[in-house]
């Protein structure tokens, strides 16, 4: 197994400041805009954006955190057995303009679940996706609106967001599985 | 990936503290689901959920009932008079009868011990058991732990007296099961005669002194007394239960202030427990009954994962 570094933390750092000015940049205001984090490390990432928010325009955007777990499309295959989380949304999300965030964009299949439970709470206005890494490779017709970095990858490498959250360190590495 | 990889849910006995645990966290993300104002996920969506119920009962059933919904499976349920000839080639004809029309997923309640274990043996559909005879009745337990959990932020340690017919019930013992794997200290509390005989083999105290059950305790789970179940002479009159058994505002005077009242219902007012007592800031007897719909969501949905496994071993 072979382990390559793409991001550090720094470069994580950086990114998360540029997509938050191109969200703010695109809304004109963050009157309206919430923000939701899919579980686990979409989450984290939510958090870290909600905080440069605030820091730029003193504003505290509501956030919530979505588990996609019972909406999969996999549950019925073989050997999928996931752990359910929890999904936490405090606030109506009619009218809302929704940031839908994620670590990793891969086949499209997460976000479709996503989209699908956030209709189950009610019509947003609009939302938008934003993903730290788009590794290629879309089995649906879904695209994300910010896009943290683009990296090609082939079917037998694997990428890993790290978030010290969760993680020892912040990093974004490629694995090459053998 | 999921700790609990069983096929079926038949008892509490033969579940690790991790499996135990694994549900309880499960249900604390289900129970979100019915806060929603869509109250439905579509993770049993094309499942087939058939309750299979031998014995009465209306609480148990809706709540499967409700879970199952709320999991966007398709429910039937079927009510069964006990025939008293033959009962074990009648219910696993039945389950093959059932399974026939691609039920996913059995829950039954059965008068017997053991049924839902037989029947999960010769079925390849997921078995719950919803209450076999004096066996077990898993979900109660976990619904009981759940609610007790949730008010006391743990198990481990905890106080909890078990008030009532311990012979004859299910609740009871599983309740024993489930409390001990997760550390608690368990006492039962019942008149001499409804205490089964070993019953310390299973890690908790003894008393016939409901004094000394409420004392120290930070919870009490009472049981329903069933004067129904056995010959009236067998027990004491229903007033004299509540004289010298039921949980009453008086007695919980010496209670620790913060003692959680728990009762898997239905309840006898003025007879295991006082009506100030079941309606009390104390009981948190209909909280049992909405968390009930969250741990059978967790249940249904753990082992309907869980048959997945057995099919790929099976390949």
């Amino acid at each position: 197994m072979k382990t390559k570094r793409i991001l550090s933390q720094e470069d994580i750092k950086r990114t998360l400041t540029r997509l938050t000015h191109q969200i703010l940049e695109k809304k004109t205001s963050s009157d309206g805009v919430v923000l939701i984090g899919i579980q686990t490390r979409g989450v984290h990432l939510a958090q870290r954006i909600q905080t440069i928010i605030r820091e730029i325009e003193g504003i505290k955007v509501p956030l919530g955190a979505l588990d996609i777990t019972l909406y999969r499309d996999d549950l019925t295959t073989v050997g999928s057995s996931p752990v359910v989380k929890k999904t936490k949304i405090n606030f109506d999300l009619n009218d809302k303009e929704v940031i839908l965030i994620d670590d990793v964009l891969f086949t499209g299949r997460t976000v479709r679940a996503a989209l699908d439970e956030i209709m189950d709470f009610g019509r947003p206005k609009s939302i938008e996706l934003l993903v730290m890494i788009d590794r290629g490779h879309r089995e649906l017709p879904i695209r994300a609106d910010y896009v943290g970095k683009n990296i090609p990858t082939s079917a037998k490498e694997q990428i890993e967001v790290r978030l010290k959250e969760i993680d020892e360190q912040d990093e974004v590495v490629i694995i090459e599985k053998q | 990936m999921q700790i609990f990889k069983r096929k079926d849910l038949l008892g509490l006995e033969e579940l690790s503290k991790e499996e135990i645990e694994e549900i309880l966290f499960t249900a604390e993300s289900f129970k979100e689901v019915s806060t929603r104002e869509i109250k439905k996920v579509p993770a049993l969506r094309g499942k087939t959920v058939v309750n299979l119920f031998y014995e009465p009962s209306t609480r148990t059933r809706v709540s499967f009932e409700v879970a199952a919904k709320r999991l966007s499976a398709d429910v039937i349920n079927v009510s069964i008079e006990t025939s008293s000839v033959k009962k074990g080639e009648t219910l696993i004809d039945t389950g093959k009868n059932i399974e026939a029309l691609k039920a996913d997923i059995i829950v039954i309640r059965h008068g017997s011990s053991g049924a839902p274990a037989m029947l999960a043996r010769h079925l390849k559909a997921n078995v719950v058991n919803a209450g076999d005879g004096w066996h077990e009745h898993p979900t109660q337990a976990l619904l009981d732990i759940f609610t007790l959990k949730e008010k006391k932020g743990k198990i481990k340690d905890l106080k909890v007296s078990i008030i009532g017919d311990i012979a004859h019930s299910r609740v009871a013992r599983s309740n024993i099961w489930g409390l001990t794997k997760l550390g608690a200290q368990v006492k039962v509390c019942a008149p001499k005669m409804l205490i089964p005989p070993g019953i310390e083999k299973m890690g908790v105290k003894i008393t016939n002194d409901i004094e000394n059950a409420l004392n120290d305790a930070d919870a009490v789970n009472i049981l329903r007394m069933q004067f129904e179940r056995d010959e009236k002479a067998a027990f004491p009159q229903e007033l004299e239960y509540f004289k010298t058994f039921g949980v009453t505002e008086e007695r919980l005077e010496k209670a620790k202030k913060d003692i959680i009242i728990m009762h898997p219902g239905p309840i006898n007012r003025g007879i295991e427990i006082s009506s100030a007592v079941a309606d009390g800031e104390r009981s948190v007897i209909l909280e049992q009954v909405t968390n009930g719909i969250a741990v059978r969501m967790a249940v249904l949905f753990l082992v309907s994962q869980s048959q997945e496994q057995n099919h790929e071993d099976h390949n």
